[in-house]
């Protein structure tokens, strides 16, 4: 029987409301009095010396508050990296300095040149029109092997060359890894691409700086998944404001993905032309300038080797990747295709030995950061598909191959330097083959193929680490950023509650699901409970929404609080029963004395805390207020198996999905309805990935695809259809380290389906004889069909 | 500068307008109706969907001169009139047929736009309409599900055929 409420219930979201009647408090709905407006003049040249930036024109312009060059921010610190990698020579990475607007040379299509300052937003861009700007072109570093190159002109001339870092994991292994593969049975190589892709929440970016002269303070609204970061790296790093003088908000937040993650140099815009204007200013992106400012995701190219031995063992794994970081380094970039990439490429199985590189690219294109997955889904298609082209190699099940390889004791020390504490690789694979119907996909294909059509079975096994933790392992890794997460629970007098959180919701649904959590422990309804988020000038020092933390390290947080909460109001509730703590029990939001009829209310308890008259003022405080920061132990590991049908047309190569299964192990859920949300949006990105999304340069570092008229993103008829379709978390194996026992689901979708929907093409052109064995994401109609020919 | 005049929501409502201002920018930024939404400049997202005299329109694809003595409907205006979710709104609510909230506003305007042109749509039907509006968080399943059942269909019915 399903629950009503408390967790695991599928309670309907409350914010629900605010959004459907169009009450929202998104950033650009946010207008201050007397705001003026920026637009920021864009490199429209990838690589070049500023030779002349004239804006005498410009300033006489009807509306012109100010405009801004590089000059403005002498001595402004530049946007701070917040990871550092260091190579396996013991270097640490070549880290150029990334500076608010370009300084004496542009270096990607979109890089800020200089920014006016007008009345209307009109009238700013009026006005940015008539600066000249005059850029001695220099060739443009697009592809990474080219920038690699002897000779290769440089991105950044300070720096030795365009190598970011070279990057060895488990440098200790790499020998025995190469004497593994020169010895094994097999070996399966494959050689492959992970498409650049744009993240696209529906809500551009948008930042309001706004300052107070009369108390030196400044506040910006921005959207942000996490604004205690944006403050702490704002502040203390680019513009040197103490956090006390500065408060970020991150109201309703229209998406996220990873890319609201990162401090943006037009944040940082914002709030110093507030002051150096002495009014509010205010930038709203488009969709164009999100494209080419918003930073990046995936864009790896990766020649990878699978070493079995002759009984189909996996003896050993090599990776070589190149990872592209764009022009600047993002504020994580640095850790994606190595910390969240290198240690997941153990997946679901018992490969003993592994080692990969990774060589980081300096190009003249948009920096390159986590985008939902951020390196698990670079990780879990190069394993997935070689596996999967292993299997065809050898002539064995691609299920059975997987099967016979899953680690199947927990808790799981890989090569690679994480811990599994939980998992059942095998009870996936049979909940995913028995939604799937597997046994009747013969059947299935045989009628595809009476209507002219090629199908195929694609299966895929991955794991996720999320809630990246602990803070003194991430530090000794290169984190400059402690990952904990921090809740306070406020009881008011008459007994409701507030939990203001570090974590941020952008679509989450953190209002509803948090206070089914609280409402569960306390005994007290839900509506009793209100969720505080996303100021920080409301919520401790937090750090924010990614990764699939919120649950598992934001909502500890919060069960961490809620029970010193209770801890205090079983004192109280013991001395207004006159009973002994060890005897007070707390159920249905009442204090009983064990054994007895006796109790008192939650309300009654809550009121005696702030109205102290009968209270043990000699032992504790009045007041019900309690902070926790909690840290997690380790990361957790979701797993999931999923399965994809596609059907191809042979004539045009066009791919589409017919049949779609997910069978995931998030551990506990706390929503069933949202966590399936949350896999229906993931999937929906991994197919994007998958057969429709990308990223496109040209030669000359020109952004191809900087509209929804380039960039395809899924639509409601390229997605399967309802009855083909089913999202599944009936298997859970409880997280052992965290209170709720939870993993996080957030990006489980988009890390498995792409390798899923891949293999799943490759099987139908297999099936009709074509001798392909892998096509690049996207597979398009252009790519299959040519593969066909 | 132009005046312009229309009825928003049943209410009267004018402004000075730029020629170049869009409806969008005028129910935004002119009566702070700042439901409908702005995702995208090239008219694809479909975020700031309202209907104009009845239809559906992408309100950045018009300029606020051309609604001049329309009758505008946006997303504030949906709801039933004692403030409660109307039927297609609650059937996005009861569906989860939203997350961060960003499209919605565009996606219950497009959905009353179909419903009352075609008031028992099929699955295929509402996911070939929703050509215009783009949700990154959902996938669309479960608004796909909210509209069938806002149209009062079995949508569990038409899940298992």
């Amino acid at each position: 029987m399903p629950k009503d409420s408390g967790i695991g219930a599928s309670n309907k979201r409350r914010e629900d409301v605010r959004f459907l009647t169009g009450s929202g408090n998104y950033t650009d709905d946010i207008n201050l009095a007397g705001q003026a407006y920026v637009h920021f003049l864009r490199s429209d040249v990838a690589h070049g010396t500023l030779t002349n930036v004239d804006t005498s024109a410009a300033a006489s312009m009807p509306g012109v508050v100010r405009i801004f060059t590089a000059t403005d921010f002498d001595g402004v610190g530049g946007i701070p990296c917040g990871w550092q990698v260091t190579s396996k020579d013991g270097n640490v990475m070549q880290e150029p300095v990334h500076p608010i607007m370009a300084t004496g040379k542009v270096r990607h299509v979109g890089e800020m040149i200089a920014a006016v300052v007008a009345e209307t937003a009109e009238q700013a861009r009026d006005a940015a029109e008539a600066i000249v700007v005059d850029i001695d072109e220099l060739p443009a570093m697009v592809d990474m092997k080219a920038a690699l190159a002897d000779g290769a002109t440089k991105v950044h001339d300070d720096l030795t060359d365009n190598l970011c870092y070279d990057w060895g994991f488990v440098e200790e292994n790499r020998e025995a890894v190469d004497k593994a593969v020169s010895e094994a049975a097999h070996v399966t190589t494959l050689e492959l691409v992970n498409n650049r892709l744009v993240a696209n929440p529906m809500e551009p970016r948008v930042a309001v700086g706004d300052y107070a002269r009369h108390s030196d303070e400044s506040t910006l609204y921005t959207t942000s998944q996490n604004p205690h970061v944006i403050r702490l790296l704002m502040g203390a790093f680019v513009l040197g404001i103490p956090e006390h003088k500065l408060r970020v908000v991150a109201p309703d937040v229209g998406g996220g993905f990873g890319t609201k993650i990162f401090h943006y140099a037009e944040e940082a815009f914002c709030t110093f032309a507030a002051k150096a204007c002495n009014r509010p200013v205010k930038w709203t992106s488009s969709r164009t300038e999100a494209f080419m400012s918003d930073a990046h995701g995936r864009d790896h190219v990766t020649k990878i080797e699978l070493a079995l031995d002759a009984d189909n063992n996996f003896t050993a794994l090599r990776c070589l990747t190149h990872a592209n970081m764009g022009a600047y380094l993002s504020t994580f970039a640095p850790s994606i295709p190595t910390w969240l990439h290198g240690t997941l490429l153990a997946g679901n199985y018992k490969t003993p030995l592994i080692y990969t590189n990774v060589k980081a690219v300096f190009t003249n294109t948009v920096p390159v950061d986590a985008y939902r997955g951020a390196g698990r889904p670079e990780a879990t298609f190069q394993l997935e598909r070689v596996i999967d082209k292993a299997a065809r190699e050898l002539g064995v099940d691609p299920v059975d191959l997987r099967r016979q390889n899953f680690i199947t004791e927990f808790p799981y020390a890989t090569p690679v330097a994480v811990e599994y504490d939980t998992g059942d690789y095998h009870a996936t694979m049979d909940k995913m083959l028995e939604l799937a119907d597997r046994d009747g996909f013969d059947a299935r294909r045989k009628a595809s193929e009476a209507n002219g059509k090629l199908r195929g079975f694609g299966v895929n096994c991955f794991i996720e680490a999320c809630g990246i933790a602990p803070s003194n392992l991430v530090g000794q890794l290169g984190a400059r950023a402690g990952l904990y997460e921090s809740a306070t629970v406020r009881v008011n007098a008459t007994g409701g509650l507030v939990v203001m959180t570090g974590s941020h919701s952008h679509g989450q649904g953190h209002e509803t699901t948090f206070p089914q959590v609280v409402a569960e422990m306390i005994g007290i309804d839900a509506d009793q409970i209100e969720i505080v988020h996303g100021d920080t000038a409301r919520t401790p020092m937090g750090m924010g929404t990614y990764g699939s933390r919120s649950i598992a390290v934001g909502g500890s947080a919060m069960v961490r609080a809620t029970e010193k909460i209770i801890n205090k109001t079983k004192k109280i509730a013991a001395h207004l029963l006159e009973a002994a703590e060890a005897d007070i029990e707390l159920k249905d939001g009442a204090f009983s004395v064990a054994g007895t009829d006796k109790s008192v209310t939650w309300g009654e308890v809550t009121l005696a805390a702030y109205v102290p008259h009968n209270y043990p003022l000699e032992d504790i405080e009045p007041g019900l207020e309690e902070t926790a920061f909690y840290d997690p132990a380790n990361f957790t590991y979701p797993s999931g198996a999923y399965a994809c049908e596609v059907e191809v047309d042979p004539d045009t190569g066009t791919v589409t999905i017919e049949r779609f299964v997910s069978a995931d192990d998030f551990g506990n859920v706390i929503n069933p309805m949202i966590v399936e949300g949350q896999v229906h949006g993931g999937i929906a990105q991994g197919i994007g990935q998958a057969l429709l999304e990308n990223c496109a340069y040209d030669e000359s570092g020109q952004l191809l695809s900087a509209s929804y008229m380039d960039y395809t993103m899924p639509r409601a008829d390229n997605l399967p259809r309802m009855e083909h379709y089913t999202v599944d978390h009936s298997c859970q194996t409880p997280c052992t380290h965290n209170p709720l026992g939870v993993k996080g689901c957030g990006e489980a979708g988009a890390i498995g389906s792409p390798p899923t929907v891949i293999n799943a093409v490759i099987d139908a052109l297999q099936s009709a004889g074509h001798k392909v064995d892998h096509i690049d994401m996207p597979a398009t109609p252009d790519r299959v069909w040519a593969a066909m020919q | 500068m132009a005046q312009v005049t229309m009825t928003v929501n049943g209410k009267a409502a004018s402004g000075t307008v730029e020629g170049r201002t869009l409806l969008s920018g005028f129910l935004r930024d002119h009566l702070g109706l700042t439901g409908t939404h702005v995702g995208c400049d090239t008219s694809q997202c479909g975020a700031c969907v309202v209907h104009v005299n009845g239809e559906a329109v992408k309100a950045c694809t018009m300029l606020a001169a051309e609604a001049d003595g329309a009758e505008v409907a946006t997303i504030e205006g949906m709801a039933n009139a004692d403030g409660s979710l109307n039927v297609i709104q609650q059937a996005f609510q009861d569906h989860h047929g939203l997350q961060c909230g960003f499209c919605t506003p565009g996606m219950v305007m497009s959905a009353a736009a179909l419903l009352k042109e075609n008031p028992k749509p099929s699955e295929a039907e509402v996911r070939d309409y929703l050509e215009g509006n783009i949700c990154r968080c959902t996938g669309y399943h479960n608004i796909v599900k909210a509209i069938l059942a806002a149209s009062g269909q079995d949508v569990p019915a038409m899940a298992a055929e």
